[in-house]
């Protein structure tokens, strides 16, 4: 893993990055600089591409070209390396699936497992590595999920289960938290959990990267915000970015943008 | 060769490993076993059993049913030219099984046909080649084995073919057991960790088409589908951990091929047929009557949730 040094290297680094699905482009032309240890919100309307421009930095969608960099490095070198725990929007997730609330936060650990010693990954969880299950209990512990943590995870509610999945983002305790939606339809006590967990993280100097829909919570939290709507329509510190006017020019989006004028600079 | 010797030797010693427990069960049940061709249709029991068993989680956890009928009946082609070119049949069938699932994956992911109808397409095309060539061959019986399954005709090649892919299977599901899990249970996060998600899918739809092929002259094409759907979908009804889903996958599997075996030489019915059934009357019993996910537990919550308290 890349230790989180003290040079300048951006946390996520994007120059000319197109994407399409099929036939139809989500991303065009996006360029920028994400700095480590800060919070950002990225902010657009569904359909805009937030989802998609960190599918493109997972590597479950193809950019068309462009170049992508974390911490300096190849994404997928980083993501084998453990830089990067990604939350996804959980709507594509087997939640049939036989496997228990603490089971599925220690798949969050299965990349990381890969550095262990050939007779430890060979055998039952009991015998992996301690650290895996100190991470994991801790993981469980920051989202208050420890009591349930022998549950099948078929059987929590809406906000237990964002929760099991930011618990499994936190126990690869990666530099880099790319969160797609962690807010999206849940109950206050949970959101407020999640928030208060990502506020730590954000305290121990962990990047955090989040898609959201929640302005109040980003103008409380959030170091520098991200406009997309197909492009880069702005990108700043949130009361600048999240004023009626810039929201405005966001919802117009990139088709109506003049050409070549550049996104408002950081 | 000495791989044959090696082979040989291990069956020899699975085969003695089961006649002690043969031993264990009355006269009247152990009598058939005497017999050579019966200890070797046992021991081809327990492998295609416990192999099905296995697989049969992912299959079942994956939505993978379909596919495995698909390839199940691609390979019908593939044992038709073998044995016009007089190949070891499994050499061909392979190779049809595995070019079908290529070809429903390209179908898939190249037009905008979906995936059940990119199976019912290529894998009735297969079957239909497959019916075609054998028209113009005179009777085999031993392709009707491959139809329709028979244990008791086992040969020793056969017999080495299934030994071959349960230690395969059994060796890649405890190699790559972690990224096998969260490849079926979370795709996208096993692409976000890093791993080689398109060699964990083929890797796993090469590993059922080696099943597959292993189950042929046991179960039969038609229904070797069902060794792949019925365990797992029982076991799925007993438990909620992946690990004991395994387990109790494999022992269905072993039991009903077993008792199966026992059943259609008593009964002096088809084996295929016979191994089907118990496996599901299994599930028919699980379905009812397991702790949580039964019929009975989810009306006896119900009526204990309904029930007017005094």
């Amino acid at each position: 893993m890349v230790s989180p040094a003290t040079d300048g290297t951006p946390a996520l680094e994007i120059k000319g990055l197109y994407a399409a699905y099929g036939q139809e482009p989500v991303l065009e032309n996006i360029s920028l600089s994400l700095p480590r240890g800060q919070w950002t919100a990225i902010v657009g309307p569904n359909g805009g591409g937030k989802s998609s421009l960190l599918s493109v930095v997972v590597g479950s969608l193809s950019p068309l070209r462009g170049e992508l960099r974390i911490l300096g490095q190849p994404s997928l070198a980083q993501r084998q390396a453990g830089c990067i725990a990604y939350m996804a929007q959980q709507e594509r997730m087997e939640w049939d699936f036989p496997i228990s609330v603490r089971d599925t936060v220690m798949t969050g650990r299965f990349g990381l497992m890969r550095q262990d010693p050939l007779w430890r990954r060979l055998l039952p969880r009991h015998w992996a590595n301690p650290e895996h299950r100190l991470a994991v209990e801790e993981a469980l512990e920051a989202v208050d999920m420890t009591e349930l943590s022998a549950r099948p995870i078929g059987a929590l509610s809406g906000g237990q289960k964002k929760r099991v999945m930011l618990a499994r983002a936190l126990a690869q305790r990666a530099p880099i938290l790319l969160l797609d939606e962690p807010l999206a339809g849940i109950d206050p006590p949970s959101e407020a959990l999640i928030m208060a967990a990502l506020q730590r993280q954000r305290r121990a100097g962990t990047t955090i990267i989040m898609v959201t829909h929640d302005l109040a919570g980003t103008r409380r939290h959030a170091d520098q915000v991200l406009l997309i709507n197909r492009t880069v329509v702005g990108m700043g510190a949130p009361e600048e970015m999240l004023k009626d006017s810039m929201l405005a020019r966001l919802a117009v989006g990139a088709t109506r943008m003049p050409a070549g004028e550049a996104p408002v600079a950081a | 060769m000495p791989l044959d010797d090696l082979a040989t030797s291990l069956i020899e010693a699975l085969t003695a490993a089961l006649m002690l427990a043969v031993g264990l069960l009355p006269d009247s049940l152990a009598a058939p076993f005497e017999y050579r061709f019966m200890q070797r249709a046992l021991l081809t029991s327990v492998l295609v059993g416990a192999t099905c068993g296995l697989l049969s989680c992912f299959v079942v956890l994956k939505r993978w049913s379909l596919l495995g009928d698909a390839i199940s009946h691609a390979v019908l082609p593939g044992v038709a030219i073998a044995y016009l070119l007089g190949w070891p049949f499994f050499v061909g069938a392979f190779v049809t099984g595995a070019l079908t699932s290529l070809g429903i994956g390209a179908i898939e992911r190249h037009t905008r046909i979906k995936s059940d109808a990119a199976m019912g397409l290529m894998f009735t095309a297969a079957f239909a080649l497959g019916i075609v060539i054998i028209s113009k061959i005179t009777t085999s019986t031993h392709l009707m084995h491959i139809l329709f399954g028979n244990v008791l005709g086992v040969q020793a090649q056969a017999l080495m073919l299934t030994l071959l892919a349960s230690l395969v299977a059994v060796l890649t599901i405890w190699l790559a057991y972690r990224p096998l899990l969260l490849y079926t249970f979370d795709p996208q996060q096993a692409q976000a960790l890093g791993f080689n998600v398109s060699a964990i899918h083929y890797g796993l739809i090469m590993l059922l088409t080696l099943t597959i092929v292993a189950s042929l002259e046991t179960v039969g094409i038609i229904l070797v589908v069902a060794m792949l759907v019925t365990p797992g979908a029982t076991a799925h009804l007993l438990t909620d951990r992946f690990g004991t889903m395994l387990a109790i996958s494999v022992g269905v599997g072993i039991v009903s091929a077993v008792a199966g075996l026992v059943l259609s030489v008593r009964l002096d019915v088809a084996s295929g047929g016979a191994i089907v059934l118990v496996a599901s009357g299994l599930f028919l019993v699980a379905l009812l009557a397991a702790p949580r996910h039964g019929l009975i537990a989810r009306r006896w919550r119900r009526w204990r949730f309904n029930r007017p308290t005094s």
